[in-house]
């Protein structure tokens, strides 16, 4: 397989915006997603976010780990530099990167599997070190490239491909970001845009740890057992025809729900996921409110979507460390190296 | 009894957390500021406090760095270890001891020199505060060995004053425990003893300093500008040497801002993901571990291999895993560091002998991994990281260049026709890179592992996989060219010696020891991996090399058999891997056995 890039030619008239661009220029390559994927949509919400925010295309470093979700970032932002680098450190890489260019933005994309799972360490710290990016996790609770398996995100008591209950407590990393002093944290589904877009540019624009939980539905593991869209069925039905592993594309999920509603969305396996969208009464710069409200609407069942906590006062990594404006990139012999007579001095000091 | 002159070992048992560090450190810096060389020997406990610790100084007017075996003079300060501290003391040494109690009979060797000093019954009426007694101690034997040695006693006070700077009414008691000491050696005991230091210029212009303060005062002089890090012995002082140097020379004047950062970050993993996404976004940056840190980043080692990512990993090495015996030194990672990852890999290794040494490769390595983007590992040890050690002085040129290697700037973009990030322009295996954010609509592109043709574009061809592989393996030899050139010297003979970091310090007394019994041996000190032209070469030309190192399994020899095709009967391990450093007298022994063996010929001068 390879890389597919998209056609250059556009409709004339597309807007642009205060950098005479327009959407075009903020896309990547095709998805190599399944159809429907909910990623997708998130990869378009990140484009029309940074679009309509007249961000230069070019200024972004991506970054990501492994699994579907961290396959996105070569899905939008053509015109910057991504790193699709280990399973569960995309933390460690994008800290890295931010320290050495404060002035990228820095995006990076992560999975529930990435994220909950092998790379827990690395979020909690990352979280706790308040690096100043967009952390953005495309959550549907199962590992879809190696074929469905739970991850730590997923419910208590839902089943698996097998029809085996999930025994374990899920994650929240929603809860997680609240406590570690993430000083944005956001929860989404990648169905709504009228409200995921607007989050994003939030974050973007946000300085300091900006985390944004985004459920997005994994159409192909669709694991409840007896479905007829489950992949057991499509295997078991198709494997004669064809040597490679089947996919049915499926709808995109969407929803579009009033703030202070409840939603109710029915999910590929079967289950129902109900949002409720925080209203204007919340005051998202109560951040132990916030981990009260989260919990609580847990409890219900319910999942709570919005702007959880924003600290728009809260120092960033780089200001913690007193590091200085410039990019660290940038400098050169003469801010860094001290030279021969320096160097005499220190000799004598160790003799 | 003649008098023998600045050539012993001296070795002060001490509780691990009593203080004694100080002290002991103080006579070594005595000697040295003496002029005579001097090496010194940390040999501690996985802890903080309360478990056996010594520390062995080796002086020698010759200039032998290397450890010897046999104790000269044992200070023995630890009741716990008094048994096999006087054990391990050669006949006609001397123990030096706090006699306040009496020495148990079963003790005592009718081959030994015993030196009582009453010390703890000394302290009591100079010092009320039992803690100030405890820590005096080790300051008063100081005071005695003085003199007992005859060491220049204004240098010792000199250095008391240095080092209290600030805190003065730590001076006056501090030469007052000192004057204790020395004036009971003198008013009581036979001083000075037949073995003396007296005043030398064999120190030359070199100082004192650890390999592990050098190499992070070498990546400061090298522009590295991130450094992160997870502590583990014995590597953690390579990251606070980094912060402490910086903390003086990298801080912006105007702002007071820091041209540097300083993450010690939460597992290896981050460490070295840390260290990586910055060098892809072009700051120059390392990391300090040990070996099992280097198990731990070995998966990203694989990535920036195959990324094509520049990274510095300092390993200093240490024996195997847990706690315990990684308090010791051993040369053991490194196949492990060579091959490191999954898939083809392989890593260039540069391997430092000296304090200077370190601080030079500290900042060649960063120029060689932004020269290959790859990542490059400086295997360094214990023994050198840890131990403070004579070094010639650190010298820079004003006039170098950090060399960045091939990134390509805004307006060598606009010239390009295209732009291929995987594309081997020049022919030596090694393509161009551009920096996040470099240019508006020119040179980005995704980073990933292996799946990728020249262009940087996502493909899972079996023949752009093998183009790669086959670029990698030609940058493998661009390398060679590029790594630090081995030492060699000889005359021409058919046998050689082989070695490599701190394996290096004795071999100039055992090439001594082996040319008395008509053995000379040609010498080859590696200083890289991948091997360079030179190293090939004196392998051919000699029909028999020994390979001396630090580790069970003759990793070396395992590198040169495969790197090289070598026929590996030519090539006679000498191994040490006990954990102490290895010694001339063992590989003098061990060669004069091998010779013996063989019946290999000798050179013997014939005097007439």
């Amino acid at each position: 397989m390879t890389f597919v890039s998209k056609p250059r030619v556009h409709h004339p008239n597309l807007p642009t915006n205060e950098l005479g661009l327009t959407r075009r220029d903020y896309e990547g390559s095709v998805s190599t997603l399944c159809a429907g994927c909910g990623h997708d949509s998130v990869s378009a919400a990140i484009v029309q976010a940074c679009a309509e925010l007249s961000l230069p295309p070019h200024r972004f470093a991506k970054v990501s780990g492994i699994g579907c979700s961290s396959k996105t970032p070569s899905y939008f932002l053509n015109r910057s530099h991504g790193f699709n680098s280990v399973h569960g450190r995309m933390p460690s890489v994008a800290t890295g990167a931010n320290l050495a260019n404060r002035d990228l933005m820095c995006v990076g994309v992560s999975g529930d599997g990435d994220s909950a799972s092998i790379g827990l360490g690395q979020f909690a710290h990352v979280v706790r070190r308040r690096t100043n990016m967009l952390y953005l996790v495309d959550n549907n609770g199962t590992y879809g490239l190696t074929k469905g398996q739970f991850s730590a995100t997923n419910d208590k008591g839902s089943t698996s491909k097998k029809g085996v209950p999930n025994l374990y407590e899920p994650i929240d990393l929603v809860s997680m970001a609240l406590q570690l002093g993430a000083s944005f944290v956001a929860r989404s589904f990648s169905g709504d845009k009228a409200q995921l877009v607007p989050l994003i540019k939030a974050a973007l624009k946000h300085k300091g740890m900006a985390f944004i939980d985004v459920i997005s539905p994994c159409v192909a593991f669709n694991n409840h057992g007896g479905s007829t869209k489950s992949f057991e069925f499509v295997r078991e039905h198709s494997s004669s025809v064809v040597d490679a592993d089947l996919i049915f594309g499926q709808p995109e999920i969407t929803a579009d729900y009033a703030e202070g509603t409840q939603e109710n969305i029915a999910m590929p396996d079967g289950s129902t996921l109900q949002l409720y969208k925080i209203d204007a009464n919340y005051d998202p710069h109560d951040r132990i409110g916030a981990m009260t409200y989260v919990q609580k609407m847990q409890e219900q069942g319910q999942v709570a979507t919005g702007l959880l906590y924003v600290d728009p006062e809260a120092l960033e990594c780089h200001d913690i460390m007193e590091t200085t404006a410039r990019p660290l990139n940038e400098l050169t012999e003469e801010t860094l190296c001290p030279g021969s007579e320096v160097l005499e001095s220190i000799n004598q000091s160790y003799r | 009894m003649n008098t023998k002159i600045n050539d012993f070992v001296i070795r002060f048992a001490n509780v691990n957390g009593s203080g004694s560090a100080s002290a002991n450190g103080m006579f070594a810096k005595a000697l040295f500021r003496m002029g005579i060389p001097v090496a010194t020997r940390n040999i501690f406990p996985s802890n903080i406090q309360g478990l056996p610790t010594w520390f062995e100084v080796r002086v020698s007017e010759q200039g032998y760095l290397g450890r010897r075996e046999g104790v000269d003079i044992m200070v023995a300060m630890n009741a716990e270890t008094f048994a096999e501290d006087i054990d391990s003391i050669l006949p006609g040494g001397y123990l030096v001891y706090d006699n306040s109690k009496p020495l148990p009979r079963e003790l005592v060797r009718s081959d030994v020199h015993e030196i009582g000093i009453p010390i703890a019954t000394m302290m009591l009426p100079e010092f009320a505060d039992p803690k100030q007694r405890s820590l005096f101690k080790n300051i008063t034997y100081l005071g005695a060995l003085a003199g007992l040695l005859n060491i220049e006693f204004d240098v010792i006070t000199g250095m008391v004053a240095t080092q209290y700077k600030g805190k003065d009414a730590l001076i006056e008691p501090n030469i007052r425990a000192l004057e204790i000491g020395r004036n009971y050696a003198l008013e009581y005991l036979q001083a000075p003893l037949p073995l003396q230091v007296q005043r030398s210029d064999a120190v030359g212009n070199r100082i004192m300093i650890d390999g592990n303060d050098a190499a992070g005062l070498g990546s400061v002089y090298g522009g590295a500008t991130v450094c992160a890090w997870y502590p583990i012995t014995p590597s953690t002082s390579v990251a606070e040497s980094f912060e402490n140097h910086s903390k003086r020379l990298r801080i912006d004047k105007d702002t007071g801002h820091k041209n540097y950062a300083f993450m010690q970050s939460e597992d290896e993993l981050a460490a070295i993901g840390i260290v990586i996404g910055a060098a892809w976004n072009g700051a120059r940056s390392f990391t300090a571990t040990s070996g099992p840190g280097i198990s731990l980043m070995s998966e990203f080692f694989g990535l920036a291999y195959f990324a094509e990512i520049p990274a510095v990993v300092w390993d200093i090495q240490r024996s195997g895993p847990s706690t315990g015996m990684p308090t010791r030194t051993q040369q053991g990672d490194l196949i492990g560091a060579a091959y490191a990852s999954h898939g083809d890999t392989k890593h260039p290794l540069l391997f430092p002998a000296t304090p200077k040494e370190c601080f030079d490769f500290a900042a060649d390595a960063l120029d060689l991994a932004d020269r290959l983007q790859t990542p490059i590992l400086v295997l360094s040890d214990l023994e050198l990281g840890m131990n403070e050690n004579l070094s010639d002085p650190l010298e820079w040129d004003d006039s170098r260049r950090y060399d960045r290697g091939k990134v390509l700037s805004a307006e060598q973009l606009d010239g390009l026709e295209t732009f291929g990030r995987y594309l081997d322009v020049d022919g030596d295996g090694v393509g161009y890179r551009t920096l996040p954010g470099t240019h508006p609509d020119k040179g980005a592109f995704f980073t990933r592992g292996t799946s990728r043709d020249e262009y940087a574009a996502y493909t899972e061809s079996p023949d752009a996989y093998q183009r790669n592989m086959e670029r990698l393996q030609l940058k493998w030899q661009t390398a060679r060219g590029l790594v630090p050139k081995a030492e060699i010297n000889g005359r021409g003979g058919r046998v050689g010696v082989l070695y490599y970091g701190t394996t290096s310090l004795p071999i100039p007394e055992a090439l001594d020891k082996l040319a008395v019994s008509g053995i000379h041996l040609d010498t080859c000190r590696v200083r890289a991996f991948p091997f360079g032209e030179e190293v090939e070469a004196f392998v051919a030309d000699h029909d028999l090399i020994f390979v001396v190192e630090q580790n069970r399994d003759g990793q070396m020899r395992t590198l040169l058999v495969n790197e090289l095709q070598t026929d590996p009967a030519k090539l006679i391990p000498i191994l040490y891997f006990a954990g102490l450093s290895i010694s001339a007298d063992f590989i003098d022994a061990q060669i004069s056995e091998y010779y013996e063996e063989h019946k290999l010929a000798r050179l013997t001068e014939v005097t007439s």
